[in-house]
């Protein structure tokens, strides 16, 4: 199996990331990681490759996203590509979408897509599914599980209520959820070898992209923070909380 | 900037570790250190993750590393919130092992150094008696000829990290009385040979997580094949072992002595009395300043120290002045820290207590503040 893995590179994963002039997370001389979410995709590619297969990090970011393929490659992964170009400072998910889509396309041979369901500082949660579309791949969300059996995609799908079991063929792209495994630590043994591995590094022209192509059309006119949440109201005497809560309700005009 | 002693590859591996310890062994350290023990699981997770023994090569179970990658484990080990587990793991990868890869032969490295380092067995180093702590020429556990080749040793053992639950131990034996320093010997020990036995387990101010052990030799019998190293050679070697010991030890208590700052100095910042943060008041405020200098200073003593033995010197007295200078500012720290949080501190939840009394052995174990004096001391010509 050839399994192709995207992940990001995001600012300070522990701490409070701040936000540049331009309304943007700020991700040029900060410290970061490998978005901790894409460590459990890179864990299930490993475990689908096996001893045979081979995992493939794909990147796109500033200088110090090499950070999030070097992890991935100190974890167990093969190659690494990173995308580099500065005109893609301040992509959006459509213009991220498109240049992961033509670096995937470049794998000569892929069984698999794999993806964190939402990264960790955007939070958008589309990124994936763009990228499906783009390549005209199917695209199961949410996996718990993955598994591959005579050539097919069976995965475990999360649901609210639970999940569902869902098949697909290949290739497909899949995201997968923090439940679905428990990344391994890299080994210092690990982290030595991911200095030998290959690592490639693209520019948009290199992918066969257009100015065009990578132009946002999105863009970030402000900022404002999420008002505070205020404090509930409790209510003590239990005679009296039926009738209140009947009030609230109608109130809200839910009842 | 970093260090010499550390790459960019230093500090990925501090990142591993961070996330194993505090994930897995912090959410732990309560309950640990609540039973006075920590379970043997620990050794096995770390010797699986790579953790254990990083300096020994791959075909020991190691993973090629050297004294910067110790340093880094012992260091993130300190975030575990139970100093005793540290110690233990430290006794076990940075202690009792070197020796058996250092003066072993093949076969024992095969035998007991694999095993350890892979945590599937547990190690004690037996070094202090009942009778001879600081003085460790004075000990009196004798192993004499069995007239077969092997060997039959008596005698007792005191204040042994992990010897309550050990599979084998690094033992100090005296085998020629008249030899002076040159009738001394090291065994490697199976716990469970006849005439081994745990007398007691000690109940102790701190590191209470970790089980301290007396032990006791009653004719217990060794093959020829377990005599480590050369025969009347081991006081040199039990001597160059205890160099390793106190550069990892300081490496623990200065990371330790750094995290309960950055938790005081958080604190500081929070609270507030007659008005204002209690960090404002002058006389707080220089004492973040004095702690922040020492810790400092006693970093950057141990890493040119392991930078020193890593280029191939033997800086005893550098290390000496090391394992004394931070027994004294970790100790120093962690009263002033404890004062700055007033009540808090004296109260168990918030962990400082618990760090003021695990740092108390740092000025004692591995050779206390006086025996570092008169290490450096006799270097002047005095
Ligand atoms: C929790 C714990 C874990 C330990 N783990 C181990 C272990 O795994 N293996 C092991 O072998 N040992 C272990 N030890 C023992 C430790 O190394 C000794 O306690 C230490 O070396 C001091 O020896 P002692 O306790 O016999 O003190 P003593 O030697 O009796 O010293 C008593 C006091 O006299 C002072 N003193 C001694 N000589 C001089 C001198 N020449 N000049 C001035 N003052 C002097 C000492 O500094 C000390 O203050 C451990 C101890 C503890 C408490």
């Amino acid at each position: 199996m050839n399994i192709v893995v995207l992940v990001k590179y995001i600012p300070n994963p522990e701490g409070t990331p701040e936000m540049g002039p331009d309304h943007r997370l700020k991700r040029e001389g900060v410290e970061g990681a490998l978005d901790p979410g894409d460590e459990h995709s890179v864990e299930a590619a490993l475990q689908l490759a096996g001893s045979d297969g081979e995992v493939t990090l794909v990147t796109m970011g500033p200088e110090a996203a090499v950070g999030a393929l070097r992890r991935g490659l100190s974890m167990g992964g093969h190659k690494g590509v990173h995308v580099l170009d500065d005109s893609l400072k301040g992509a959006d998910v459509l213009v991220t979408a498109r240049v992961l889509a033509a670096v995937v396309k470049r794998q000569a041979g892929f069984d698999l897509v794999l993806a964190g369901v939402e990264s960790t500082d955007g939070y958008t949660g589309t990124l994936p599914m763009a990228v499906a579309e783009l390549l005209d791949l199917p695209n199961v969300t949410f996996a718990r599980k993955v598994e591959v059996a005579d050539g097919t995609l069976k995965v475990e799908r999360q649901t609210e209520a639970g999940y569902d079991e869902v098949e697909c063929p290949l290739p497909a792209v899949v995201t997968v959820t923090a439940g679905a495994n428990e990344p391994r630590y890299p080994t210092l043994k690990g982290i030595m070898q991911a200095k030998q591995k290959p690592m490639d590094t693209l520019s948009v022209s290199d992918l066969g992209l257009s100015a065009e192509d990578v132009k946002a059309t999105q863009e970030v006119m402000g900022l404002e923070p999420v008002a505070a949440k205020e404090a509930g109201e409790v209510i003590e005497d239990p005679e009296e909380a039926p009738g209140r809560v009947v009030e609230f309700l109608t109130k809200a005009k839910v009842i | 900037m970093l260090h010499p002693l550390f790459t960019e590859e230093h500090e990925q591996l501090r990142r591993s570790v961070r996330q194993f310890v505090e994930s897995e062994l912090a959410p732990h350290a309560q309950e640990w250190e609540r039973e006075g023990g920590f379970p043997d699981w620990v050794f096995k997770r770390m010797g699986d993750l790579g953790f254990m023994g990083v300096r020994f090569p791959e075909e020991y179970g190691g993973q090629g590393g050297d004294w910067g990658h110790s340093i880094v484990i012992a260091e993130e080990m300190a975030r575990c919130g139970s100093g005793g587990v540290g110690m233990a793991i430290a006794v076990q990868s940075e202690m009792a092992t070197p020796p058996i890869f250092k003066f072993g032969t093949e076969a024992q490295k095969q035998r007991f150094l694999l095993p350890a380092i892979k945590g599937e067995k547990i190690v004690c180093l037996g070094i202090t008696e009942p009778n001879a702590g600081s003085d460790v020429a004075g000990i009196e556990t004798t192993a004499r000829p069995d007239g077969d080749g092997g060997w039959v040793i008596n005698g007792r053992k005191i204040f042994i990290t992990n010897g309550v639950r050990a599979d084998f131990c690094v033992l100090v034996t005296r085998n020629d009385k008249e030899a002076g320093h040159h009738g001394f010997s090291l065994f490697l020990v199976d716990t469970d040979t006849p005439g081994f036995e745990v007398s007691r387990k000690l109940d102790k101010l701190g590191m209470r997580s970790s089980d301290t052990a007396e032990l006791v030799l009653d004719d217990v019998r060794v093959p020829s094949e377990q005599l480590l190293g050369e025969q009347g050679h081991g006081f040199v070697e039990i001597m160059w072992e205890l160099q390793g010991e106190r550069v990892i030890g300081a490496a623990g208590s200065i990371a330790g002595g750094w995290l309960v700052f950055e938790k005081t100095l958080a604190y500081a910042k929070e609270r507030h009395a007659f008005g204002r943060p209690i960090g404002r008041f002058q006389v707080n405020r220089h004492k973040f300043a004095t702690m922040a200098t020492e810790l400092e200073a006693a970093r950057q003593l141990l890493y040119d120290t392991a930078l020193a033995w890593e280029r191939g010197e033997y800086p005893v007295k550098q290390i000496s002045m090391v394992k004394l200078y931070s027994g004294l500012v970790v100790n120093r720290v962690m009263n002033e820290c404890l004062q700055l949080w007033g009540g808090m501190g004296y109260a168990t939840e918030t962990g400082i207590e618990r760090a003021w009394r695990d740092s108390r052995l740092l000025r004692i174990g591995g050779g206390t503040d006086e025996i570092m004096r008169e290490i450096i001391s006799k270097t002047m010509g005095l």
